[in-house]
């Protein structure tokens, strides 16, 4: 099957006054149609920026020096600013953390709809607006038709990030970049969402990339994963491989750090060291002066080797257990 | 048995809601009273022994960080009454602060926001004890580096400020300065939540090092399940205010009573369930301002009845040291009619 999204060596620089950093350091995935790739990493690791600069939506003093990134058979690096911005919410459209930044606080959210439909088909309202209900009826929203006539404020934190979702959808895109949706939300309200945007997956066979920072969520959600470090992926497989048999010291150190698996009251595993500055990387694997396994071979980069199935970018990655 | 250290008994709070023209307008039209409340904490008993630590969990607005506040007499309750000791929490400014106040420490969620950016880390930590007069002049600095030490951090850490450290470095300095008065209690309100998971385990060992070390006693407040699990003896489970499930950790993970405890255990995703594992409760959280009758949960819980749209349940036994307010363990959740 054709990859929905297929990423090649995406490279993202921002210039600082300590110098250039390179914030999305050669990264690659791909991901078919219906199926979810939950991109994890902790702050920093360039997560988000990865999502951005699929987008194109990277401002200075930041700029994607490299990489290609293929939606369908276009690929969005190649495209004019006009024509990559009639991609945008077409064809690939993104749902941020925060659904008060995204809605418009003084617009109806019929209104707002109605506009996002129109901006890339000409319709007339009426049309665009009943367009728009039966997007917030696909997210499950009780009476769409009632809540088109609403105010952002007039509703829960829940259901403007539904109202969000129901927007990245309006086109049928055939990805949807979700950046930490439902961090903000609570947990009920959160398994409310995950479990609908697993429906939506099966059900349009919409690409969606999940960048999140909790494990808990991608190893419930997600079909595929890749973790992050410090601007690359470390460690590339499905769920289960990458959740059940990590590879990568970095993903089992992840792991092994979550509450809630060990004895209570017993010393949780810690990853020794505080997650790097991009402007302070080591040398070689980013890694490598937090790593219990290293040796003086992670001095330099380690290839992306496969193994088991998926991919690690590590000199000594773990045995199966 | 001795008494507890911290006993919180029948505190309600509620926070009057400013009154808009209209609404005063509507009011005076009406001849009925403008402004309702916020009912934010409602009729919670808690207590804490020497030496344990109580997790307090639940969603965004169910009362948590007000009933951290009420124990550290930030605010003053409505209704009830909050001892330590045996003596009454001063509570904030109303009363003169007295040495009690001083006897709980809080620890916030944001350490960005919890120190002062202006203030060297060791002014900041030796800020309480030099006012309160808890350490003589000429030991201030040997006792501030002997806490920085205590938190994992370096001595010579004192003379940098906040902007110099990460989160998690932040987070063990507001863990040495609430340390720093002595406190006979700790109150932790989302201690962990805004840290990466690598830091997050970092700091819950460095608190479970310092229980063990100096026995501390604290209420911990947390929406994270699996956290609360780890370093809790005793948890309560809140919703809209109220207690719902009192138990020890050890029993309220193994078996949940409360449909809304059990609803919040299985809509968590937890590591390694698999795909689509997880069961979402229907509905959204009520508002505090206007709670529905009878029990809170009702119009979201899948076993409720006639009883539970009229009456409030009760906090009452439910063996094994546990306590659950859920007619489902008192007489069913039908209409209580001459049998009962």
């Amino acid at each position: 099957m054709t990859a929905a999204l297929d990423v090649k060596g995406l490279t993202t620089r921002f210039d600082t006054r300590a110098g250039t950093v390179t914030a999305v350091d050669d990264v690659s995935f791909s991901v078919e149609p219906g199926r979810i790739m939950g991109l994890v990493g902790e702050s920093g690791s360039g997560k988000s920026v990865t999502g951005f600069s699929i987008l194109g939506l990277i401002d200075e003093p930041g700029r994607v020096t490299g990489g290609q990134v293929m939606v369908e058979d276009t690929d969005l690096r190649t495209l004019s600013p006009d024509a990559l911005r009639s991609m945008r919410g077409r064809k690939v459209s993104m749902v941020f953390q925060d659904p008060m930044m995204t809605l418009n606080p003084v617009l109806r959210i019929g209104d707002q709809m109605a506009m996002a439909v129109q901006v890339h088909e000409a319709m007339p309202k009426a049309k665009a607006l009943e367009r728009a209900r039966d997007a917030l009826g696909t997210v499950g929203i009780p009476s769409p038709e009632e809540r088109l006539a609403a105010y952002p404020h007039q509703l829960s934190g829940g259901m403007r990030q539904r109202v969000a979702i129901a927007t990245a959808l309006l086109h049928g895109p055939a990805v949807i970049i979700a950046d930490e949706p439902t961090t903000a939300l609570d947990v009920s309200i959160q398994g409310q969402i995950l479990a609908e945007v697993r429906r939506l997956a099966d059900e349009t066979r919409t690409a969606i990339v999940w960048i999140t920072h909790d494990l808990a969520v991608v190893s419930s959600l997600a079909d595929d994963i890749c973790v992050m470090y410090a601007g690359k992926i470390v460690e590339r497989g499905t769920a289960e491989e990458v959740i059940g048999q990590p590879r990568h010291p970095y993903t089992r150190g992840l792991l092994d750090s979550v509450p809630g698996q060990h004895e209570p009251g017993a010393r949780l595993p810690q990853i020794p060291g505080s997650t790097p500055q991009l402007s302070h990387l080591p040398s070689g694997c980013p890694f490598r002066n937090r790593c219990p396994r290293a040796t003086q071979v992670c001095a330099t980069l380690p290839p992306f080797t496969s193994i088991g199935g998926h991919s690690v970018l590590c000199h000594h990655p773990l045995e199966a257990s | 048995m001795t008494d507890p250290l911290l006993v919180i008994d029948h505190v309600s709070k509620r926070f009057p809601l400013k009154a808009t023209l209209g609404d005063k307008l509507t009011a005076r039209l009406s001849g009925r009273r403008a402004g309702g409340a916020v009912h934010a904490v409602t009729d919670v008993s808690l207590t804490v022994a020497q030496g344990e630590v109580v997790g307090i969990v639940g969603e965004s607005g169910c009362g948590k960080s007000t009933l951290g506040r009420i124990a550290s007499g930030i605010y003053a309750p409505t209704e009830g009454s909050v001892m330590l000791d045996g003596q009454p929490i001063a509570s904030g400014r109303e009363e003169h602060v007295n040495k009690l106040t001083t006897r709980v420490q809080m620890i916030h969620q944001d350490p960005f926001a919890s120190l002062n950016p202006r203030m060297k880390v060791g002014e900041t930590i030796s800020e309480g004890p030099r006012t309160h007069g808890l350490v003589p002049a000429s030991e201030v600095r040997a006792t501030t580096r002997a806490l920085l030490d205590q938190v994992g951090l370096e001595g010579a850490y004192a003379d940098r400020f906040p902007h110099q450290f990460s989160g998690g470095q932040r987070q063990r300095i507001a863990i040495a300065r609430a340390l720093a008065m002595q406190p006979d209690l700790l109150v932790l309100d989302e201690a962990v939540a805004s840290l990466d998971v690598s830091i997050q385990a970092q700091v819950l060992n460095l608190f479970l090092d310092l229980r063990r070390d100096l026995g501390l006693t604290a209420l911990f407040i947390s929406h994270d399940l699996s956290v609360v699990r780890h370093v809790c003896d005793r948890v309560a489970i809140m919703y809209l205010g109220r207690v719902v499930e009192l138990a020890p950790a050890d029993e309220l993970y193994a078996k949940p009573e409360h449909p809304y405890t059990q609803a919040l255990f299985t809509s968590v995703p937890t590591l390694g369930t698999g795909r689509r594992a997880f069961v979402p409760i229907k509905g959204e959280i009520p508002s505090p301002i206007d709670p529905p009758p009878g029990c809170a949960f009702h119009p979201r819980c899948p076993f409720a009845g006639p009883r539970c749209r009229t009456e409030i349940p009760r906090l009452s036994d439910a063996g094994a040291n546990r306590s659950v307010a859920c007619h489902l363990n008192d007489g069913g959740v039908e209409e209580q009619g001459v049998a009962a």
